[in-house]
């Protein structure tokens, strides 16, 4: 038996012969629903299926919109984990009075490191910090000719590692008031305007996707529209013998399923294959900075949440289809 | 079984299809509806199939009041009816075994009785060695007896025809009219919309004939 879209498979009914009409039980009923999912769906599958090239073009246009949205998470995801990985997130810098002396600035430094929220500290002393300006800056004639060394001492406090923004800038504070201390400066600008364009990112991703998820919403309906469309005739006639709107509208829902789950997979394909293209690059780039790092990619459960996402778009963009155009169906 | 009190339908447009028009037919009946085309056989018909809801009056079938049965009692109550279209209205990418199931599928029957109906029904209709052929592979007389295969394959309690000779020959025709009275000897109410005047009143039933919308002889039996 061909059934396919058709078909129905139900338990032993006992059914009344003869001029009675005939009657289901609810449990022939169940089974019969049951079958005409799993026809509805074996049917749909091979409707999109018998067409490969429309369906694979409609399945790349949803797969490019999520793998858009999803790729650039992944991308931020990886920013977040090299700036995570950087082993001192913040530094305190102390410039000390010009009056203190030496020993007086050894003893903090000593003091500073016994602190238990204070993990290195560092003393860099105003020769020192001139010497260093002159290698690096370059005004080594303008230095010399100076008459006295304008910089400070100075002593550099790395906070414990696992310390909170908000209890490094409290610790700031504190250092601040020490009465060596003339300044102390975190320099963790920097890191908050990184995570600020993060954030920026992140909130970013989420427009890209909304408005690519109506898109791929839009598609799909469009999509249903027409399939719809070509079965018009056969709608009416099911619709005619007793069809009701559910099993109509069964069919184009498992439809909407198969084009969004094509989509979603498509879509994780995508990122894989862009994130493969990357990683040579990236190792590259990694190794020349003597790290580690390499490119993480979706994942198992993340390709598996782009398909499921996918899937529900499909269902979603299907419902939105055959509310709006199975109704307007009746047998004339 | 089929009872119409009075019932009248205006289109929009102002044009009367159905003018006060009351009617009863029994349970055992097989009824002929005739009448120029435009009288009002079709919108009679599609009352019945609840394709149409009278202006005024009420139509009753098998006790139940059809003004009371709303959208989603539609596909129930169409279930209870079978109905043989003129033009065939078959699914041509379907075979025929596929085409006479629809009604058992969508009322929900086990696969082995879905088999063993369509064969039955096929068998009646004498088309069973056709049962994997396409629709279009048939002549217009087998295709009407695969609409009418359909239409009984559930075993409704009624059975409506829609002009159901309208494209066959004499010979084709008196055929089925015979599958007709045979369905109505085991009990099913049959009403047969037709204009071959000359073919049905060699029948011996009642006419009921439609002019203008109004009903001019056979109201009762």
């Amino acid at each position: 038996m061909s059934f396919r879209l058709l078909g129905v498979r139900a338990a032993q009914g006992v059914r009344r012969e003869g001029a009675s009409h005939s009657r289901t039980g609810l449990r022939d009923r169940y089974h019969a629903w049951l079958q005409h999912h799993r026809l509805s769906a074996a049917d749909s599958m091979h409707r999109v299926l018998d067409n490969p090239v429309s369906s694979a073009m409609t399945w790349l246009v949803i797969g490019i919109a999520l793998a858009l949205p999803s790729g650039l998470n992944v991308a931020l995801d990886n920013v977040s984990q090299l700036s995570a990985s950087w082993d001192s997130p913040a530094q305190i810098s102390l410039f000390l009075h010009d009056e203190v002396s030496d020993e007086r600035a050894l003893a903090l430094q000593a003091e500073l490191s016994a602190r238990a929220d204070v993990s290195l500290s560092r003393f860099v002393s105003r020769e020192e910090a001139l010497e260093e300006f002159r290698s690096l800056s370059g005004f080594a004639d303008v230095l010399s000719s100076l008459q006295d060394n304008p910089l400070p001492h100075l002593v550099v406090v790395a906070p414990a590692a696992d310390a909170q923004q908000a209890v490094v800038a409290a610790l700031r504070a504190e250092l601040e008031a020490y009465p060596d201390v003339a300044q102390a400066v975190l320099d963790m600008e920097w890191l908050q305007r990184l995570d600020t364009m993060m954030l920026l990112g992140r909130r970013l991703v989420w427009a890209v996707a909304g408005l690519l998820i109506l898109g791929v919403l839009l598609i799909l309906g469009n999509t249903i529209r027409l399939a719809i469309e070509s079965r018009r005739e056969e709608i009416v006639i099911v619709k005619l013998v007793g069809g009701s709107n559910a099993f109509v509208r069964r069919p184009f829902l498992y439809t909407g399923l198969w084009y969004g789950v094509g989509g979603g997979l498509f879509a994780a394909l995508l990122v894989a294959a862009s994130l493969w293209f990357l990683q040579g690059s990236v190792a590259d780039l990694a190794r020349l900075y003597h790290s580690e790092f390499r490119l993480r990619g979706l994942g198992v459960m993340g390709g598996l949440n782009l398909i499921i996402l996918g899937g529900l778009l499909g269902l979603a963009g299907a419902w939105l289809a055959v509310s709006r155009h199975l109704a307007a169906i009746q047998p004339r | 079984m089929i009872s119409f009190d009075r019932v009248s339908k205006r289109y929009a447009e102002g044009h009367d299809a159905l003018r006060e028009v009351s009617l009863d037919i029994a349970r055992d009946e097989l009824v002929f509806l005739t009448g120029h085309s435009g009288a009002g056989k079709s919108t009679l018909l599609r009352m019945i199939m609840l394709m149409e809801r009278p202006t005024r009056g009420q139509v009753v079938i098998d006790g139940q009041n059809l003004g009371a049965v709303g959208p989603r009692g539609i596909p129930r109550h169409r279930r209870n009816i079978g109905v043989v279209f003129q033009n065939h209205r078959l699914l041509y990418d379907r075979n025929v075994f596929d085409n006479v199931a629809l009604p058992l599928v969508i009322a929900g029957h086990d696969h082995r009785e879905v088999g063993r109906r369509v064969r039955a029904a096929l068998d009646k209709v004498g088309l069973l060695e056709r049962e994997r052929a396409m629709p279009v592979t048939l002549s217009g007389g087998e295709q009407q007896r695969v609409g009418i295969a359909r239409a009984v394959v559930g075993k409704p309690r009624i059975l409506l025809a829609d002009e159901p000779t309208g494209n066959l020959d004499p010979a084709l025709s008196a055929e089925i009219m015979q599958l007709f009275e045979e369905f109505n000897q085991v009990g099913v109410t049959v009403l047969i919309a037709s204009h071959d005047l000359g073919l049905i009143s060699r029948l011996r039933h009642r006419i009921i004939t439609l002019r203008q919308g109004r009903l001019v002889s056979g109201s009762a039996a």
